[in-house]
């Protein structure tokens, strides 16, 4: 329930600055950056989302409980994406007590790359 | 409880045409904004998806009977339960009370004439519709047989049947569960009657804004993940296929994300049905109003993080199967409050036994069950131990039809005389929900034995040592088809021949029984004005009352 009217020219700027910042992504692709290539690529799409979300749907202008809801949204998306990493992250961190499983594991499982093997711990 | 009882309506709405006498042409059923007509819509079209996945039930309670498979092939019977959940839960469940009973209720509880947006309402039910016909039509060109968990990636690489219409169908229905939650919630914080505070709404509100929150928040991710599983199929995307570099239990998490939140938001409403029912037939305020409000929202916040207890034999790391099992604890706790609330509204009240409260009575007692064996399931040593099991079936058809159907059956007599005007065949309803109790508990507690002794879920032919609670269970499944069919037939029935009901035949306080049966189009010839606290009844003015009767 946006109450200002938003002149044209905001609508051309923020249309603008996306496609500056598409480029930018495309542009960045083009180094190898290593660890900084999902970073990079990250805070872009970020930037570009925020742009569309506060001008394009008018969040910016908009009632606190709309603020409120708008960012719900973003929360409900961190717990999913906290909550599945808390899988991802934490495999391997409470080992089987069965011993031939553990050892399996240790031998079959892939690791992350440029993860170091695990030190094997003692079982009980 | 008589008609005598009426609360008065102010002359102007007896002129006005009812919603139902305002047009009788296909097109003003088809083309209607009128959220009542378009809860008849829905309540029409989900007993159709309800029959189609009841006759599946049946097929396969039929060749239960007996040890070998020897009533349907194997692959037939894997179609056969998908087509079962598949159906039941995205086409009967999910719609069930909110599109049914929240669609009519929810305006004329808040004293509103319509939701906020009418023709987002209609095209909700055309998406829905869209949706169950294309499911269908997966089902008849030769069903899917990959559970209505789809998993990965046999849903995506392995199966011969037609995931991707079923899946499709799926897809389009959640986007009508997102634009009624869309709508609910803006006709909530918009469009209440002056005085109408929030600690002033009925709990069927609080209920239903909560689920509205969840459809909302979570169905946007079952549409990502189908359409990831839908695009890997097509064009071998690689996300779940870990030939691709996929990861599969990267499904499961996805679709757990959103498929536990919804098994709330199949109860949500049925509570909101219950807190309704429980006061009414008490006549006694209802105990601790804050502490259910408040629970409805804590469920709808807690149930988005546990879904990994879905997941405790997937190689997700036990680490997160511990994280998710704690957490899965600490939802109970608002459910328990819930369910300690209405039993102590019942303490002292003057209550009786008419056929909506025999339904709140057995969610009650239902609910209970099937919330206590999920306990066993979310603690992660017992549900190794019972994973994929018939202890699992059992518990989520206590929560489901014990639950669910149970509270849309209660809620269905109770607001039947609103609906339709007229008065169903008390002593028939009563019996009715009785045979459904018997034939419900008959059907499931032989399964949550079955199930720790070991009997495994989605297996056509067994081991000789069940044949005993298949047989009880198929029983069960009979009555149980009984108690289901006798309110379809005693309910047509009432349309023509039922005794006329008043404005409230219940002498219930709410504001959907201050305007006439059938409500008029647009609900109230006057905005209600709201000026005190919800269920307001007393039962010491009711034992007078019946005193006075008396003498
Ligand atoms: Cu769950």
């Amino acid at each position: 329930m946006s109450t200002e009217i938003v002149s044209k020219k905001i609508y051309f700027v923020i249309w603008a600055s996306l496609m500056v910042l598409l480029f930018v992504t495309w542009g960045v692709a083009q180094f190898d950056l290593g660890l900084f290539n999902s970073l990079a690529a990250l805070t872009i799409a970020i930037i570009k989302m925020l742009l569309v979300i506060l001008y394009f749907m008018h969040v910016r202008y908009s009632s606190r409980l709309t603020w409120v809801f708008a960012g719900a949204g973003f929360l409900w998306l961190m717990i999913m994406i906290t909550l599945t990493l808390s899988d991802y992250t934490t495999r391997g961190f409470v080992r089987p007590y069965n011993r031939v499983l553990s050892n399996w594991q240790d031998k079959n499982w892939n690791h992350l790359p440029g993860d170091k093997p695990m030190e094997p711990r003692p079982l009980p | 409880m008589n008609e005598t009882e009426a609360v008065p309506v102010p002359a102007p709405a007896e002129v006005e045409e009812n919603y139902l006498s305002a047009g009788h042409t296909v097109r003003s059923w088809l083309l209607t904004t009128d959220h009542k007509r378009i809860g008849l819509l829905y309540l029409f079209s989900i007993i159709f998806f309800f029959a189609i996945a009841a006759v599946a039930a049946a097929i396969m309670r039929l060749e239960l009977l007996t040890p070998p498979g020897d009533l349907v092939l194997s692959a037939t019977y894997n179609k056969l339960f998908t087509l079962h959940g598949v159906i039941m839960v995205w086409f009967f469940l999910i719609p069930s009370i909110p599109n049914v009973l929240g669609n009519f209720l929810i305006p004329m509880m808040i004293g509103a004439r319509d939701v906020a947006f009418p023709k987002l309402n209609l095209l909700s039910w055309y998406l829905f519709m869209a949706g169950g016909l294309l499911a269908l039509h997966a089902i008849i060109v030769g069903g899917v047989d990959t559970g209505w968990t789809f998993y990965t990636p046999y849903s995506s690489r392995y199966s011969n049947t037609h995931t991707v219409e079923m899946a499709l169908g799926i897809f389009l229905s959640g986007f009508a569960s997102i634009l009624t939650g869309l709508n609910f919630i803006i006709t909530v914080h918009e469009m209440r009657a002056p005085g109408l505070t929030w600690f002033r709404l009925p709990l069927f509100i609080w209920s239903h804004y909560a689920t509205s929150l969840i459809l909302v928040l979570a169905t946007p991710v079952l549409a990502i993940t189908l359409l990831l599983m839908m695009l890997e199929r097509i064009w071998g995307l690689g996300i779940f296929d870990p030939r691709l570099g996929g990861d599969p239990v990267l499904f499961q998490h996805l679709f757990w994300f959103y498929s536990h939140p919804a098994v709330y938001i199949m109860i949500l409403p049925s509570m909101a049905v219950v807190s309704e029912l429980i006061p009414c037939f008490s006549r006694k305020r209802i105990f601790g109003y804050k502490f259910i409000a408040f629970a409805s929202m804590a469920i709808a916040v807690l149930g988005f993080v546990v879904w990994g207890h879905h997941m405790f034999v997937s190689g997700q790391s036990v680490y997160a199967g511990m994280i998710f099992s704690i957490l899965s604890f600490i939802v109970a706790i608002p459910s328990g409050i819930k369910v300690f609330n209405w039993t102590a509204t019942l303490h002292r009240g003057s209550i009786s036994f008419e056929t909506p409260m025999l339904y709140a009575l057995g969610f009650i007692g239902l609910f209970s069950l099937g919330g206590l064996t999920g306990l066993f399931l979310a603690a992660l040593a017992v549900d190794v131990h019972v994973t994929d099991t018939y202890f699992v079936v059992a518990h989520f058809h206590y929560i489901m039809v014990g639950g669910t159907v149970l509270a849309f059956m209660g809620g269905i007599h109770f607001w039947w005389p609103k609906i339709t005007g007229r008065m169903y065949p008390e002593k028939l309803g009563q019996l009715a929900a009785l045979v459904t109790f018997i034939g419900f508990n008959l059907t499931f507690f032989p399964q949550f034995v079955m199930g720790y002794l070991g009997m495994p879920r989605r297996y056509h032919a067994y081991a000789p040592e069940f044949q005993i609670y298949h047989v009880l269970s198929t029983a069960g499944a009979t009555i149980l088809g009984v108690g289901y069919l006798l309110p379809v037939i005693y309910l047509l029935w009432s349309l023509r021949h039922g005794k006329k009901a008043g404005a409230n035949p219940w002498g219930a306080t709410g504001l959907e029984w201050q305007t006439p049966s059938p409500p008029p189009v647009h609900n109230f010839a006057e905005v209600p004005r709201v000026t005190g606290e919800p269920y307001d009844y007393s039962p010491q003015e009711e034992e007078k009352k019946a005193e006075d009767d008396h003498a």
